[in-house]
């Protein structure tokens, strides 16, 4: 681990600044993915802010504006604290199993919110140093791109990089449709969609998502929703606990009888980003809740996929997913 | 025996878990500096240039060791090697001697620091150039010019090649597959770690994780050219080891660090080395042909094996249990080696057995079902009464029993022939079963044994525990023949200054270091028990030794316990504030791993006591049976119970013997399910770096593991019938998974690990 300056603060402009007069600095909060990227060389920031005493630990009821009767969570908020908050497991219990589906308990302890959106890819090209990846050194090439690319993207990735986004929080909360709430040096706020926090690679896959220099995550809001606990996480992964998704698939739906009035669905571990199954969405809007449809779902979406040479298992894998998840969101979310 | 064979907790148990233990790393000394090894970042070639001056310059660095001006250490030499006592050493490959590179990730420079993270931060300041050599990595494609090696663990490396072609054509039913192994990492928690400590130039005390301080020690001394006396290697707790401690140059470098900056230093290496420079099983390729006739009697067996090495002799010798399993005419037993530029394979837990049982029980699986033959019942049928290749009688033989014993406790009776009939909810279930064995070897050992008049008992020898339990089984042993409790026993181990033990490897300690151990009480009870019968004052005077029974510390007259003298009474009336005894027990077999000199009392071992050479084959054997349920839509499989069988003699201590067998069943189910070290052929990199690539089953992926002993003393081996059983729980594991899969899905599936995207 290179040397840096250790700079805590108790005020959310103070952070900010301190990231706009070095451009070296990062944020330290619960430190379960920037720590280890310090060690291994990966990340080297010569400063780090430590924002553990900033005060977004909040998860409340959203009593006013476009969300209105959703949940705010702090972007401090610890992981387990989130999945294991009341109204959440009440009425999102999708983001509940998303986070409990991720790391360990011990990691779900110490990681904030914030964080997991920021955490960074687990591609083992990025993170040997003596291996090529424009991700962490721009135009030095795309190592898994021709090599071990079992655990990479299938969806919207480039020559220059073929990573995926490891979260599985993340991947509910794009299904949920949340938002992202974010304070800059300047302290403005500003709402980003989730949708567009995380970013294709294209050619700057160095930058995963959308935050300016200094902006801080205050919180996320979730906006209420019709799912009736008609959602489910389906996480397929080569253990039984505690590794990244081959494939993840988040389903919510909201039903009219036996109709869907409209389907939520997003998958993990085939994208640089959480990747909202639009095509499937959009084919199962208006139709009967039944293995037929979910299945023509699963194939208009997956017909899409490009795998690479190590990863051609995820785009049946996929389809079997988006059907398994689908089903059991039909059974109530339950483990079945 | 009293106290052997009851599952008595660890005597080390508490210390461990309340972290009093001391582990290699933490025995810091003053003025400490740490040393961090740089590795290459290239498979082969040489290094042209080391630019340090930025390194050099950083924060509490002291030195910048590399091949130009580290000290020279003697040259590799293996009959001097040999006769140094270095039985085993990891890698042909001396530290910081030359500029060649022969894999990705070698030592090929340190960096001595202040602190820890002063020495890693300065490896990143370090410019390195190279001239790099085309690598070679691919494995089949460089079989083809690689070797057929001619010995193997000193015998003939190559059995019948060719001879069963005939036969197996010939007969009535065959199969011919080719199963294939990954590479894997051992990744004991504890990494290697060592502090070495100089006084002047020429004595040396090292703290190391290792599996055997006298191996240690010898290659310390050698390369060093340093007096073995001169020497000490102290490893009282090793968190882990399965075949990756003991004989790497670690120690080697922190000694070198050590010459150069006359300060202490510590050597911790990573996870991340963990994966490269501590050796690996190699992969397979197996090749495994079957004949039978047509009542389900083989034929011919021929297991044709394929692997790599790199810089060692050693290859995985996966057709061992071929060897010795099952009645043949006719077996072929056949291996050809690749030399591949990554990191050094060596001995990882059942080296041989572990792969191979799955090629060879896999097949026994499918030739049963080819055959529609129940397949415990085909293996039965072809059950060998003897060794099949040495033509002795097994000295312990229980393996029929160890089928039955499995049958009935795992329900195998419950099992359909044809798969796919057995479904719960979306899962398919799936019945498997497979043989387990492995050698059952002995080495000479010594132990001394001392008695104070407080009645405070000490056993000493050289032996490791890697978390085996061998403080426990010791004090349980010295316990028996002495007639005191247990409390009363303090076990020293893991010090080269003891007198020696062999190395944990090979599952030898139990069978080799109790004899010792037992012959040194013996000794020091009659020691003791003369004392009394020559004391006038004893109510022992004058009896014969048959007539004295022992108990509670006390001597005493069989039939009469008021006839008695206790030990603390015989030793202050005569004198004695200690008494010890020291003895080295060599087995007909000969040394083994131990050491050829016997500084202790040699005591005699009976003709029938393991004379293997001449007489009896000595091996453990079991029987794995397990239950998978598979998700068919994702192709994941779930190991939902197993029951393990073992027949590895007298059983020592109920509760340490079952860890065992659990944990070699969870290290079987990690190589059947996950466990693969990948490789990038462009680079001859390890993309599987860490913990968090390389899989090792967690807690989920375990399920209840029902174990069972046979447990009947094998009468040849020692006077007391434990053979060892660190390695066996390991073996016919993946098979019986493999097998279970089939069952429940229909699918074979020939390579391992069984990962889900192979069954979708």
């Amino acid at each position: 681990m290179r040397p840096f300056k250790f700079s805590p603060t108790n005020d959310i402009n103070s952070a900010a600044q301190m990231l706009m007069a070095n451009t070296n600095a990062k944020f330290l909060a619960g430190g379960t993915n920037i720590l280890d990227l310090m060690k291994e060389d990966v990340e080297r920031p010569d400063e780090l802010v430590d924002i553990t005493r900033l005060k977004f630990t909040q998860i409340k009821p959203i009593s006013e504006g476009t969300n209105k009767g959703g949940i705010s969570i702090g972007g401090l908020s610890k992981n387990s604290d989130t999945a294991n908050d009341p109204e959440i497991r009440q009425n999102f219990p999708l983001l509940t199993q998303a986070i409990l589906a991720g790391a360990s308990a011990q990691i779900r302890n110490m990681a904030t919110n914030g964080g997991n959106l920021n955490q960074r890819t687990r591609c083992s090209y990025f993170y040997d140093t003596a291996m090529p990846c424009n991700k962490r050194e721009p135009g030095t090439g795309c190592g898994a791109r021709e090599g071990i690319n079992r655990m990479h993207a299938v969806f919207g990735w480039s020559e220059d990089c073929v990573a995926v986004n490891p979260s599985d929080m993340c991947v509910a909360l794009v299904a949920l449709d949340a938002v992202v709430k974010v304070q800059g040096a300047d302290g403005k706020e500003r709402s980003i969609p989730f949708a567009d926090y995380h970013r294709l690679p294209g050619d700057t896959p160095q930058k995963d998502n959308n935050l300016a220099q200094g902006e801080l995550i205050t919180a996320i809001e979730i906006p209420k929703n019709n799912f009736s606990g008609k959602s489910y996480y389906l996480k397929v992964r080569d253990r039984a606990s505690y590794a990244f998704a081959l494939v993840s698939v988040a389903a919510a739906l909201e039903m009219d009888g036996n109709q869907i009035k409209g389907a939520r669905i997003a998958m993990g571990g085939v994208a640089h980003k959480p990747w909202r199954a639009m095509e499937a969405e959009k084919f199962l809007t208006g139709k009967s809740a039944n293995e037929a449809n979910f299945k023509q779902a699963a194939e208009n979406e997956m017909q899409n996929a490009k795998p690479l040479e190590h990863n051609k298992f995820k785009v049946e894998l996929g389809r079997r997913a988006i059907v398994r998840a689908l089903t059991q969101a039909m059974n109530g979310g339950t483990n079945q | 025996m009293t106290v052997i064979g009851k599952p008595v907790d660890r005597v080390d148990g508490r210390l461990k878990v309340t972290g009093v233990a001391t582990y290699a790393a933490e025995f810091n000394q003053p003025n400490m500096a740490y040393a961090f090894p740089v590795r290459s970042t290239i498979a082969k070639g040489t290094v042209t240039a080391f630019d340090t001056a930025a390194a050099e310059k950083s924060a509490g660095v002291i030195a910048v060791l590399t091949h130009k001006n580290a000290s020279r250490i003697k040259a590799l030499n293996p009959g001097e090697q040999m006769k140094a006592g270095i039985i085993f050493l990891g890698e042909d490959l001396v530290p910081l001697q030359d500029n060649k590179v022969h894999y990705f990730g070698q030592f090929i420079a340190l960096v001595v620091a202040e602190t820890y993270e002063q020495a890693r931060h300065a490896t990143v300041l370090l410019k390195i150039t190279y001239a790099s050599e085309k690598h070679a990595i691919d494995l089949k494609s460089e079989l083809q010019k690689g070797f057929k090696p001619t010995k193997l663990f000193g015998e003939e490396a190559q059995i019948n090649p060719g001879k069963t072609a005939d036969l197996i054509a010939a007969s009535p039913h065959k199969i011919e597959h080719t199963y294939t192994t990954s590479t894997e990492n051992h990744h004991p928690m504890e990494p290697h770690a060592a502090i070495a400590v100089w006084e002047g130039t020429d004595k040396l005390t090292l703290y190391d994780a290792t599996q055997g301080v006298g191996v240690t020690r010898a290659i310390a001394a050698y390369f060093l050219n340093l007096k073995p006396e001169n020497v000490r290697v102290i490893s009282p707790y090793v968190g882990g080891g399965f075949g990756c401690k003991g004989a790497w140059f670690h120690i080697v470098l922190a000694a070198m660090a050590g010459q150069v900056t006359k300060r202490p230093i510590k050597l911790v290496i990573t996870r991340q080395m963990m994966q490269t420079n501590v050796g690996r099983r190699g992969a397979t390729i197996q090749k495994i042909a079957l004949g039978t006739d047509h009542n389900g009697k083989l034929t011919a067996i021929r297991h044709h094996n394929e692997t790599y090495t790199n810089l060692a002799q050693f290859f995985e010798p996966s057709g061992l249990q071929t060897a010795v399993l099952y009645e043949a005419p006719l077996r072929e037993i056949t291996y050809q080696v690749a030399r591949l530029n990554i990191g050094t394979p060596t001995f990882m837990r059942a080296p041989g057995e572990a792969p191979g049982t799955f090629a060879l029980e896999s097949a026994m699986d499918e030739m049963a079902f080819e055959m529609k033959i129940d397949p415990l019942e085909f293996r039965v049928l072809n059950h060998a009464a003897a060794d099949p290749i040495k033509k002795h009688p097994f000295s312990c033989d229980n393996l029929l029993e160890c089928y039955s014993t499995g049958a009935e406790k795992f329900g195998w009776s419950n099992r359909r022939m044809q798969p796919r009939q057995t479904r719960n909810g979306k899962y398919l279930v799936g019945y498997g079963m497979a043989t387990a064995t492995y050698p059952a070897g002995r080495s000479s050992a010594s132990a001394r044994v001392q008695m104070t008049v407080k009645g405070e008992i000490k056993v000493m020898t050289a032996a490791a525990d890697i978390g085996t339990g061998t403080y426990t089984v010791l004090a349980q042993t010295a316990a028996d023949v002495l007639g005191v409790s247990v409390d009363r026993i303090t076990v020293k181990i893991g010090d080269s200054s003891l007198p020696p033990a062999p190395i944990a490897g090979g599952s030898q300690t139990t069978a080799s270091v109790h004899p010792a151990v037992l012959a040194a009480c013996e000794m020091l009870r009659e020691d003791l028990m003369k004392l009394a019968v020559a004391d006038a004052k004893s109510k022992l005077n004058g009896r014969k030794a048959e007539e004295i029974a022992f108990a509670n510390a006390k001597f005493f007259v069989k039939g009469d316990a008021s006839m008695s003298d206790s030990y603390e009474g015989i030793m202050r009336r005569n004198g004695k504030v200690m008494m010890e005894a020291c003895t080295t027990v060599t087995p007909a077999s000969g040394v083994g791993l131990g050491t050829p000199v016997a500084p202790c009392m040699p005591v005699p071992t009976a003709p029938e006591e393991n004379s293997d050479a001449k007489k009896y084959s000595f091996h453990s054997f079991g029987a794995q049976f397990a239950e998978v349920w598979v998700d068919e839509d994702f192709g994941t499989i779930r190991v939902r119970r197993m029951t393990s069988v073992q027949d590895v003699g007298r059983i020592m201590n109920e509760k340490t013997a079952r860890s065992q067998i659990i944990g070699g069943v969870i290290f079987g189910l990690g190589a059947a399910l996950m466990e693969a070290t990948e490789y990038d052929h462009r680079w001859a990199n390890p993309v599987t770096r860490s913990l968090a690539d390389y899989h090792v089953p967690v807690n989920l992926d375990v399920p209840e593991i029902d174990v069972h002993f046979i447990g009947k003393p094998d009468p040849h081996i020692s006077p007391i019938g434990a053979r060892g059983i660190g390695e066996i729980g390991i073996t016919g594991v993946s098979a019986a998974i493999a097998n279970a899969v089939f069952n429940a899905t229909g699918k074979r599936i020939r390579s391992l690990p069984l990962t889900m995207d192979k069954l979708l």
